[in-house]
C-alpha cells in the first residue's frame, strides 16, 4: 500500500506531463513559425486604429466589493466540506448549528442586497 | 457507504511504483489532447446543422472529421506576435496556466470502478480548486497584455467566476453531503440505487449553469463577447498560444460535464436493465450528453449583461444553493 504522499505523485506527474506538453508545443512552434515582427504587426490591436492612451487603465471599484463577498463565502465553502462529510453522524446538534453558520452569513448577503452594492453600475 | 475502491487497471499490469505513476500521467494526458477535440468537432457540426449549414466537409474526406487536426497543425505554423507593450514573460506563461490546471483535473474523473487514475478522498474538492485555477491564467493574458479590451475581458472573467464559484461550490457540497464521501468513485457509487439529479434536481440545474458561466459560453461568454471587446482576454494572442486557450476552453467543457456527470447522472453507473453495455461507455455517453447541451445552449441564448449575469448568481443561485443545503441536511438527518 502506497503512502498518503506517495498517491499525489499521479498529480504531480501529470502537472510535470502539463508543463512539458507546452514546452514542447511552444518549441516546435519557434522552429516551425515565421517570425517577421512589423512596427505596425507588434502595436496593441484597437479595431485597426492607432491605440489611445495606456492599456493598462483604471478600472471599476466595483469588483472589490464583489470579491470581498466572495472571499467570505468562498471560506464558508471550506468549512462546509468537512462537516458535510460528517453531520450524519453527529445528527441534529450539527445541522441547527451549520444553519445557524449559513444564516449568518445569508444575513450579510441580505444586507449587502439592500445596501444596493450587488447593483452592478 | 465509502466505496469499495477497485484497483486500477494499470495497477494490476504493472507493479512498479515509478512506471504506473508515468504510465497514468501519459494516459491522462492523450485524454486530455483527444476528448477536447472530440467535443470541438462536435461543436462545429451540432452548430452548423442547427444554423442549416454542413460545417467542415473536407478536412479527412469524411464528414471533416480530421478539421480540428488540420487546425492545430495550421496553429503551429502561425507567427508568434507579442505586443510591443505586453509584458512579454507573463503573456507566454498565461496559456500554460489557463490549461494545465484542467489536465491535473482529470487524474481523479472515474470511467469504471477499476479505469482511474487516482481515487482520492478529497476528490471532489480538488476538482473543484484545479477547476478555478485556470482563470488566473486569463486573468494574467489580459494583463500582460496591455490591452484595454484584453484588460476588460479579464476583470469580466473574474467577477464572473467569484460569482459563479459559489454556486458550484454550494452545490457540490451537498452532493457530498448526500453520498457522505468526498471521493469521485464513493459519489458514483453513493447512486448505486437512484442517481442524484432525482434528489437534488434544483442542485443540478443550479451546478449545470454554474458550469456553464464558469467556462464562460454562452450565453455567458460576456468576458470573451467578440461584438463588444473583441476577443475579451485573448484579443492579441496569436498561433499556438491563443490555441492552447481553445483547448483549454474544451477541455473545460470535457471537465465540467465529466464532474456533473459523477455528482448527478451516476458517473459510471448504467440505467435499470442496461448494465450489459460497460461502465466506460455509458460515463462517455453522458459526458458527451452534458457536452452537447452546453453547446445547444451557445445556438440558441443571446448573450447576457454583465448586471443581469451577477444579479441572477448573488440573488438566486447562491440563496438557493444555502438553501439546498439546509434542506438536504435537515431531511438526511430526519430520515
Amino acid at each position: 500500500m502506497e503512502t498518503y504522499y506517495q498517491s499525489y505523485g499521479v498529480v504531480l506527474a501529470v502537472l510535470i506531463a502539463g508543463v512539458a506538453l507546452v514546452a514542447v508545443a511552444f518549441g516546435a512552434a519557434a522552429l516551425l513559425a515565421p517570425r517577421r515582427p512589423l512596427p505596425a504587426k507588434l502595436a496593441t490591436y484597437e479595431c485597426g486604429m492607432d491605440p489611445v492612451g495606456e492599456g493598462w487603465s483604471q478600472t471599476q471599484i466595483r469588483y472589490y466589493i464583489f470579491g470581498f463577498l466572495f472571499v467570505i463565502f468562498d471560506v464558508e465553502s471550506v468549512f462546509l466540506f468537512p462537516w458535510a462529510r460528517v453531520f450524519e453522524g453527529l445528527g441534529m446538534t450539527a445541522v441547527v448549528e451549520m444553519a445557524i453558520f449559513i444564516g449568518i452569513l445569508a444575513l450579510g448577503l441580505v444586507y449587502a442586497w439592500r445596501k444596493g452594492v450587488l447593483r452592478w453600475v | 457507504m465509502i466505496a469499495q475502491a477497485g484497483v486500477s487497471v494499470i495497477e494490476r499490469w504493472i507493479s512498479s511504483y515509478w512506471l504506473v505513476i508515468v504510465a497514468k500521467a501519459a494516459v491522462v494526458l492523450v485524454f486530455f489532447l483527444v476528448a477536447p477535440l472530440l467535443v470541438g468537432y462536435m461543436e462545429h457540426k451540432v452548430l452548423a446543422h442547427m444554423q442549416s449549414r454542413l460545417g467542415p466537409m473536407y478536412a479527412g474526406r469524411f464528414h471533416g472529421w480530421a478539421q480540428l487536426i488540420a487546425d492545430g497543425i495550421k496553429f503551429v505554423q502561425k507567427e508568434d506576435v507579442i505586443p510591443r507593450a505586453a509584458d512579454p514573460w507573463v503573456f507566454s506563461l498565461a496559456p500554460g496556466v489557463a490549461m494545465i490546471p484542467y489536465i491535473a483535473l482529470f487524474v481523479v474523473v472515474p470511467f469504471s470502478d477499476q479505469i482511474f487514475a487516482l481515487n482520492l478522498d478529497v476528490g471532489i474538492f480538488f476538482v473543484m480548486a484545479m477547476s478555478s485555477v485556470s482563470v488566473i491564467g486569463i486573468l494574467m493574458a489580459g494583463w500582460a497584455s496591455a490591452n484595454k479590451f484584453s484588460l476588460m475581458g479579464a476583470l469580466r472573467a473574474a467577477a464572473q467566476l467569484m460569482a459563479y464559484e459559489l454556486p458550484l461550490v454550494l452545490a457540490a457540497a451537498s452532493v457530498v453531503m448526500q453520498a457522505g464521501t468526498l471521493s469521485m468513485i464513493g459519489i458514483v457509487e453513493a447512486q448505486e440505487r437512484y442517481w442524484f439529479v432525482l434528489s437534488q434536481p434544483i442542485g443540478f440545474l443550479i451546478f449545470f449553469v454554474a458550469a456553464t458561466a464558469e467556462l464562460s459560453r454562452p450565453p455567458f461568454d460576456m468576458p470573451i463577447a467578440d461584438s463588444e471587446i473583441i476577443f475579451g482576454a485573448f484579443t492579441e494572442y496569436t498561433g499556438l498560444k491563443f490555441a492552447f486557450f481553445l483547448l483549454s476552453e474544451y477541455g473545460g467543457i470535457v471537465a465540467f460535464s465529466a464532474i456533473a456527470s459523477v455528482l448527478y447522472l451516476g458517473g459510471y453507473q448504467a440505467p435499470p436493465l442496461l448494465s450489459a453495455i460497460p461502465a466506460p461507455v455509458w460515463m462517455a455517453a453522458k459526458v458527451a450528453a452534458l457536452s452537447f447541451l452546453i453547446i445547444w445552449l451557445r445556438a440558441t441564448y443571446p448573450r447576457l449583461r454583465e448586471d443581469q449575469l451577477q444579479r441572477f448568481s448573488w440573488l438566486l443561485l447562491i440563496p438557493l444553493a444555502l438553501a439546498q443545503i439546509l434542506v438536504v441536511g435537515v431531511v438526511k438527518v430526519w430520515v
